[in-house]
């Protein structure tokens, strides 16, 4: 159960050690009215609380986590679906900062080699307190494009090409004397909260500054890997249970998100050329709802087989395994690992045209509004599965590889596709059990689990 | 049957001529060289234009040839006002000669139940060393032989994803010469001079079928480029020596009836109907270069898709794959049958458009290569009759329980989850005759 932290309750019903309590019955909130609430109305024995009542498992909006999570108490049974600060992943300019640290780390460690591997970031710098490096980063650089993108915003709002220092120059004069309106300050002073490894402004000093909008200015990736003429990115989920130890699960299907437009590069203030959101592209005006614009990564898979065999494909995949990781170990130390916290990130990512996989960013509310059938289908069966990775019905081992469309990714340590402890070597050269845009018969497995289970239940017991 | 071609094509060009009179639109005009540099720029990008199309109108539909299919009868044969069980219950009165199943199983033995297949035994259940990479290796030595009739051979027990785009060019006896590409070049050069109104049925086409499809919308430009330079390739006017059919004619203006002022139109004799593009679709998943998608699909048409829309006794035109499905349907699923007839629900009506379009758009893509993978191995379109059964037999249970024509279409609206070997398999050689 929770409730507020500042009532008298003692703990109780925490059930103590390993063996976790089989529920009867789960009591569950959430606000998100989409599949979500579909998902979770139809677990069977779950049951909806709402306003005021006591959870023991609650899909929370971030705000609601920001406002209320350092007051409440939670049994040691009870499931939150987010971390404390997990804007260090998923703020922009947070994420770049643990990165370009743990590349030093790994370097100082494993050598350069080594700390090549999280070359999957374009050059990013935060404005304006990296204005600088920024401007000599640009001269090195004439004539390719960059990208500003807001910091604390989604959805593709606010952000625009250029290739010109004026340009910004003017958006500087433009934005940087303008008061963010009420509620965008509100935001940016929430999420700027100093989290004690960033800024060292104390609260009082926040109240009296007009908090200026953070952006980071980032390479913009110019040659990015078309079909049909139309840019895309994938939207991967990855499902973090805790950060230390790093458990990561990875959820075989996905989609990539096309662009309306054509891509050129002669248009970058077309904004529906260059964002691939949804969101954005439903504004367009050439969007027709019935197209959709959305692959599901089986074909793309498939199509990207065809076109440069099956050698490549296993290659890019398995850069992509790499960009998981890499950005998970990055915040590791970084996150406050709660055991009630559990994370669904949505990770995009862009190829280029050599088959090189970028991250964009990530978000830890990937939308769960589905955009046609098959679209909801898709995350309907991916929140399922979620929930039975969190295993409420405490009906798992713990030793599971697979669960559903998840494959057990990163268990403090590689994971491998055979059966037994992988290889550790250093060469590490072993199939990792992902198996991303690949079959997804999620229904048999299952099946077959939960029958296992139940039947070493029973002969156990 | 020519006679009823030849009846067909002058309902279609009546249809399509009365279509450019009313729209005031020539059939043909030379583009003014604005237009054409305009053209020239887009080219690669002609799905973001947006002309007005409204007011054209496909000029048939599969539904429209269906009936007229239906109505076909030969004069020579005397059906009997008596029933029997030989009576045939289907909507084609034509009485073909076609297979019934111990030939189709003799034709298709590759496909047996003891033969390894792609499509069924390189399921993820199935360790690879059992067929798949056998058979892969097979494939690259086929390749590296450049061995035509070997490809297809090795073709009807599939081709894997990396191997098919060479192998189909392999058995269509494709290769990029230069001529081709300076060929193409040509073509692209003539669709920048002059405007057909065939265009404008082109582009209407691309929107309403594959723009509108989930997954092939993003090639909506190579459909263009492809179509577009299909209409003007007078080469395509060869392959009406074997076809029934004859290329429509149309004259200068001012000279009609005057057989020296007579030219095809549009160039290539093929009148496009609702649904042509998609016999290009599932082609740009295999060729990203567009004078090879071109040729490709270009070989494909003569060899194989002009047979679905053209009247002729030929086993692998559309008349007789349509009896070959109802023979097979009342022959081995009477029950089904009747009770589909019974409720207004003729099976041909349904599957029509499945096989008048080769399944495509209808079944998932690597489903549906599969199934083109066996139809160039034998060099035959009567797959297309025996799947379309299949369905039906596979969805029988639910069709059984239908009471509409409506409802029975709704059984079977989609397609997209089906698989295509195992379906084929169990039809031919699984179930008891």
């Amino acid at each position: 159960m929770s409730r507020p932290k500042n009532q008298n309750y003692k703990a109780y019903g925490s059930s103590k050690g390993k063996e976790r309590e089989q529920r009867t019955s789960v009591r569950f909130k959430t606000t998100f009215m989409n599949t979500l609430i579909d998902v979770l109305r139809h677990r069977p024995g779950w049951v909806e609380v709402k306003d005021e009542g006591e959870w023991d498992f609650y899909w929370c909006d971030i705000g609601w986590l920001r406002e209320n999570f350092d007051h409440t108490y939670m049994d040691e049974h009870v499931r939150i679906s987010h971390f404390r600060n997990h804007y260090e992943l998923t703020r922009k300019n947070y994420m770049v900062k643990n990165l370009k640290r743990f590349r030093k780390q790994l370097e100082r460690e494993a050598g350069k080699l080594e700390a090549a591997k999280c070359d999957f970031f374009p050059k990013t710098f935060e404005l304006p307190s990296e204005y600088h490096l920024f401007v000599e980063e640009f001269r090195k650089n004439p004539g390719i494009t960059w990208i500003m993108k807001p910091v604390a915003r989604s959805q593709g709002k606010g952000i625009f090409l250029f290739r010109r220092l004026k340009d910004i120059m003017d958006w500087r004069k433009g934005t940087a004397g303008k008061k963010p309106t009420s509620l965008e300050a509100q935001q940016a002073r929430g999420a700027v909260n100093p989290s004690g490894s960033h800024d060292s402004r104390s609260s009082d000093d926040q109240k009296e500054e007009i908090p200026v909008e953070n952006y980071v200015a980032q390479r913009y990736i110019e040659n990015p890997y078309l079909i049909g003429g139309r840019k895309f990115d994938l939207r991967v989920y990855v499902l973090v249970m805790s950060y230390i130890p790093l458990r990561a699960w990875l959820y075989r299907d996905g989609f990539a998100r096309f662009s309306n437009t054509r891509f050129t590069l002669n248009s970058i203030d077309d904004q529906y050329v260059h964002l691939t959101n949804v969101a954005v592209q439903k504004t367009s005006p050439d969007y027709h709802p019935k197209k959709g614009c959305k692959w599901m990564l089986q074909r793309f898979r498939q199509y990207l087989a065809s076109k440069h065999g099956p050698e490549a494909v296993e290659t890019l995949f398995s850069n992509m395994d790499n960009i998981f990781i890499k950005s998970l170990q990055s915040v590791q130390k970084v996150i406050i690992s709660d055991k009630h916290c559990f994370e669904l990130y949505g990770y995009d990512i862009l190829i280029d045209q050599d088959l090189k996989p970028w991250l964009l960013e990530v978000n830890a509310s990937p939308s769960l509004t589905a955009s046609s059938p098959e679209d909801y289908e898709l995350k309907a069966c991916l929140l399922e599965d979620t929930l039975h990775i969190v295993d409420m019905e405490a009906r798992l081992t713990g030793k599971e590889k697979r669960v559903g469309g998840f494959d057990l990714m990163w268990n403090d340590g590689p994971v491998s596709r055979e059966e037994g402890a992988p290889d550790l070597s250093e060469t590490g050269n072993f199939a990792t059990n992902t198996h991303l845009g690949c079959i997804n018969d999620r229904k048999a497995q299952l099946r077959q689990l939960f029958r296992s289970l139940q039947s070493q239940k029973k002969a156990s017991s | 049957m020519r006679k009823a071609q030849g009846s067909w094509e002058k309902r279609i060009l009546k249809s399509l001529n009365s279509m450019c009179t009313e729209l005031s639109i020539p059939l043909a005009r030379k583009r003014p060289v604005g237009e054409q540099k305009e053209l020239l720029s887009k080219w690669n990008e002609m799905g973001t234009d947006e002309p007005d199309l409204s007011l054209f109108r496909p000029v048939y539909a599969p539904k429209d040839f269906l009936e007229v299919l239906i109505n076909l009868r030969n004069p020579n044969y005397e059906n009997g006002d008596y029933l029997s069980f030989r009576t045939h219950l289907g909507l084609i009165q034509v009485p073909l000669k076609v297979k019934d199943i111990p030939e189709l199983k003799e034709l298709f033995v590759e496909l047996g139940l003891t033969t390894g297949q792609l499509g069924i035994d390189d399921a993820t259940q199935v360790p690879p060393e059992l067929f798949e990479n056998e058979h892969v290796r097979i494939g690259q030595k086929v390749l590296a032989e450049q061995d035509s009739a070997a490809a297809q051979q090795y073709v009807r027990q599939g081709s894997p994803t990396a191997l098919r785009a060479e192998l189909w060019a392999l058995i269509l006896n494709i290769s990029s010469q230069p001529e081709d590409i300076l060929y193409y070049e040509q073509l692209k050069t003539n669709v920048i001079q002059h405007d057909l109104l065939v265009d404008s049925l082109i582009y209407k086409d691309v929107k309403l079928t594959a723009s509108n499809d989930d997954y092939y919308f993003v090639f909506e430009d190579y459909l263009y480029q492809v179509l577009l330079c299909f209409s003007r390739d007078t080469s395509v006017l060869g392959h009406f020596a074997y076809n029934s059919a004859s290329p429509p004619k149309s004259y200068i203006r001012g000279k009609l009836g005057i057989e020296e002022y007579a030219v095809f139109y549009p160039p290539n004799g093929v009148i496009p109907f609702h649904g042509f593009s998609m016999y290009v679709a599932p082609l740009c998943f295999l060729y990203h270069e567009p004078s090879k998608l071109y040729q490709i699909f270009r070989e494909m048409y003569v060899r194989f898709f002009f047979r679905l829309h053209s009247i002729s006794s030929h086993p692998s035109g559309i008349v007789s794959l349509c009896l070959l499905f109802e023979t097979l349907l009342q022959t081995h699923l009477p029950q089904l049958f009747y009770h589909l007839r019974e409720i207004g629900a003729q099976p041909l009506r349904i599957s029509f458009k499945w096989m008048v379009r080769a399944f495509s758009g209808y079944l998932a893509t690597d489903q549906l290569l599969l199934l083109w993978d066996r139809i160039l191995g034998y060099n035959s379109l009567e797959l297309l009759a025996v799947l379309a059964a299949a369905v039906f037999a596979f969805r029988a249970v639910n069709l059984m329980e239908v009471t509409s024509l409506a409802a029975a279409e709704a059984v079977l609206a989609d397609l997209s989850t089906l698989k295509v070997m195992p379906l084929l398999q169990i039809f031919l050689f699984a179930t008891v005759t």
